[in-house]
């Protein structure tokens, strides 16, 4: 791995008793763009204020390019942020908001206006440079806001969950619009959010937080095709978790709900008679018998919901259900209610919660 | 029952306009009276032609005006560093700016003579500046509760914490954040207190009476000690430079630059 560009290391956030974010570690590369994903209080925005300098860490250190930023005030770290709730500037007009970190440095008037109408262009909105941000609505507010944050080049770019006051249909356009000037300019960029799919779609990797802990850091597929804990597996994408007991460790024997299903090679140490938790994803699972999928088990439609191109089919296996979709195709109905049905998958798809 | 509910609004507003106006047009007119037998603003004339109204309001505006500028620079950082990283001393701050509202004005203005005066280690009043300065801290410190709760009230209208952030990782330091963000966002709040200052300041009496200086307030009493017609001239003429006062903040607030969480 090339030589970190920012570096977070063993760092630790306590407000009086309270421990909001405990030995966080994270290297990102240059250019690279990791998203900080979890669930609201997991510590994600506290890290991201860290290295913004909002916050100062209790312990641990932050260096970005070989420098050791920890205790530098935010105007002095060179870095471009961008804020959930806009936080442009009611009385500057869109260039003057864009120009006013080039201001602040102090960069010739020619250049800056100069500088500007190249951020106007690259956000794909030239003709608005002298409204006023209540003129905008809310998407292209935000894209005002990221011109603003990049405008100054700086080394690092922070999104503190960027998107989320914004409508479905315009935050989905807007983070491929910042994934694509990410990429543009190359900059190093650490993207806050709660929302899974945004974290999966954008981002080259993402930490997984929970409880002030990263979970787990690793690429979109890595995370949601190999989650290494349990809350990984819960919090990322839809699962079916099922309990199973080892009954016989040496070939992989599981019993769930009284059917065997063989795991040979991810019981991980387990011995016989120990519980496990078992997920699969709903896309892993086929209604019938499959070719190529080893392992079945029988249980009982419980619940059928017509989706339009998709039925989301809900199978009760002894306590547990079971989620898992089908392509509608006209030629065959939906399963009824209270039908039989055998649920069929590969082990090798089977995760084994610790 | 719509009917009779709306006659009985109109009555509570013709009697309660009626409580404000008839008064002062009876001050008006009795202003008017100064030639035996008809009317005209002799009393007006004669009130503008006196030098000493001109000297006195000149002086009153300058020190208004220094006033203004003492309680902005003393109240605008104040309630921004309160708002944004002591807000657990808010109650505090305003217990202490709502202070000048319950000690007499005469209590301060003696606690300064006795304070300031020549033989002490800061002889305010040693000199005729000096005084004028006092004066200006004087009335600074009786504004403190207009200004103070206008600036407030305008801080609570911007998201004070995320638009400091905002200049701050652009690189401003304090001075550009206050001055080029905050101070901009909060100006018709700031207007409206700087007009209530106005407002004081050109009407006061007693500290500028006990510190001897020739301000509106004191020559205001003079003249309605010892002249008919002229106090109810003046009292006019005061009336419509405060309603003046007001119209300029609801002109101004017409061009606040608008949130960009409030629209419109």
């Amino acid at each position: 791995m090339a030589e970190p560009f920012l570096s977070i290391q063993q760092v630790r956030k306590s407000f009086g008793a309270t421990t909001v974010v405990q030995d966080f570690n994270l290297d990102v590369e240059p250019g690279e763009f990791v998203s900080f994903l979890g669930p609201s209080g997991c510590g994600k925005t506290t890290v991201l204020r860290m290295v913004a300098g909002f916050e100062e860490p209790s312990a641990g250190k932050i260096v970005v390019a070989g420098k050791d930023i920890t205790r530098l005030k935010p105007n002095q770290r060179n870095v471009g942020m961008v804020f959930q709730a806009y936080a442009l500037f009611p009385n500057l007009t869109v260039a003057q908001n864009i120009g006013f970190g080039l201001k602040v440095a102090g960069m010739p008037k020619a250049d800056a206006d100069r500088r500007v109408a190249e951020m106007l262009d690259l956000i794909k909105l030239p003709q608005m440079g002298d409204r006023y941000p209540y003129q905008l609505s809310g998407g292209q507010q935000q894209r005002i806001a990221l011109a603003r944050a990049i405008a100054p080049k700086p080394k690092l770019l922070l999104l503190d969950e960027p998107l989320s006051a914004l409508d479905a249909k315009v935050r989905v356009s807007l983070r491929e619009e910042i994934r694509s000037i990410q990429k543009k300019l190359g900059i190093t960029t650490i993207f806050v959010t709660h929302d899974q799919e945004e974290a999966l779609s954008i981002s080259d990797r993402i930490a997984v937080m929970y409880g002030g802990k990263a979970e787990q850091v690793g690429t979109p597929f890595e995370i949601y095709n190999r989650p290494a804990t349990k809350f990984v597996a819960n919090f990322v994408g839809t699962l079916n978790v099922l309990e199973g007991t080892v009954t016989d460790a040496a070939s992989g024997k599981v019993r769930v709900n009284a059917q065997e299903v063989s795991l040979k090679g991810k019981l991980n140490g387990s011995k016989s008679g120990d519980t496990l938790s078992l997920a699969l994803r709903p896309e892993a699972i086929s209604l019938g018998r499959h070719p190529g999928r080893d392992s079945s088990l029988s249980g009982e439609i419980a619940e059928v919901h017509f989706l339009g191109s998709v039925i989301r089919v809900r199978v009760g296996i002894g306590g547990s259900t079971v989620s898992l979709d089908t392509f509608n195709s006209p030629a065959t109905p939906p399963p009824a209610v209270g039908e039989k049905a055998e649920i069929s998958f590969s082990s090798g798809d089977m995760l084994v919660l610790h | 029952m719509k009917q009779g509910s709306r006659f009985w609004a109109w009555l509570v507003f013709g009697v309660g306009t009626a409580y404000f106006i008839l008064p002062l047009l009876a001050t008006f007119e009795f202003s008017l009276r100064k030639r035996r037998g008809e009317y005209s603003f002799d009393a007006y004339r004669s009130v503008f032609e006196d030098p000493n109204f001109q000297t006195t309001f000149t002086y009153s505006v300058v020190v208004a005006v220094f006033t203004i500028l003492l309680g902005v620079l003393l109240v605008v950082p104040t309630a921004y560093w309160i708002r944004l990283r002591l807000p657990n001393l808010r109650p505090v701050v305003e217990f202490i700016t709502l202070l000048p509202l319950v000690i007499p004005a005469i209590v301060i203005v003696f606690g300064y003579i006795r304070m300031f005066g020549s033989n002490s280690a800061l002889p305010f009043l040693a000199t005729a500046r000096g005084t004028d300065v006092l004066l200006v801290i004087g009335y600074a410190v009786l504004a403190l509760p207009y200004m103070y709760r206008a600036v407030d009230t305008g801080l609570r209208t911007i998201d004070v914490r995320t638009l400091t952030e905002a200049a701050q990782i652009l690189g401003a330091g304090w001075t550009t954040i206050i001055a080029r963000i905050i101070l901009p966002n909060v100006l018709i709040a700031v207007l409206s207190g700087a007009f209530l200052s106005f407002a004081i300041v050109i009407g006061e009496f007693t500290m500028a009476s006990l510190l001897n200086r020739p301000a509106f307030g004191p020559y205001l009493q003079n003249i309605g000690a010892n002249s008919a017609y002229e106090p109810s001239a003046l009292a006019i003429i005061s009336f419509a430079i405060t309603w003046g006062c007001m119209s300029l903040i609801q002109i101004l607030s017409r061009f606040a630059p608008r949130s960009a969480n409030r629209p419109n």
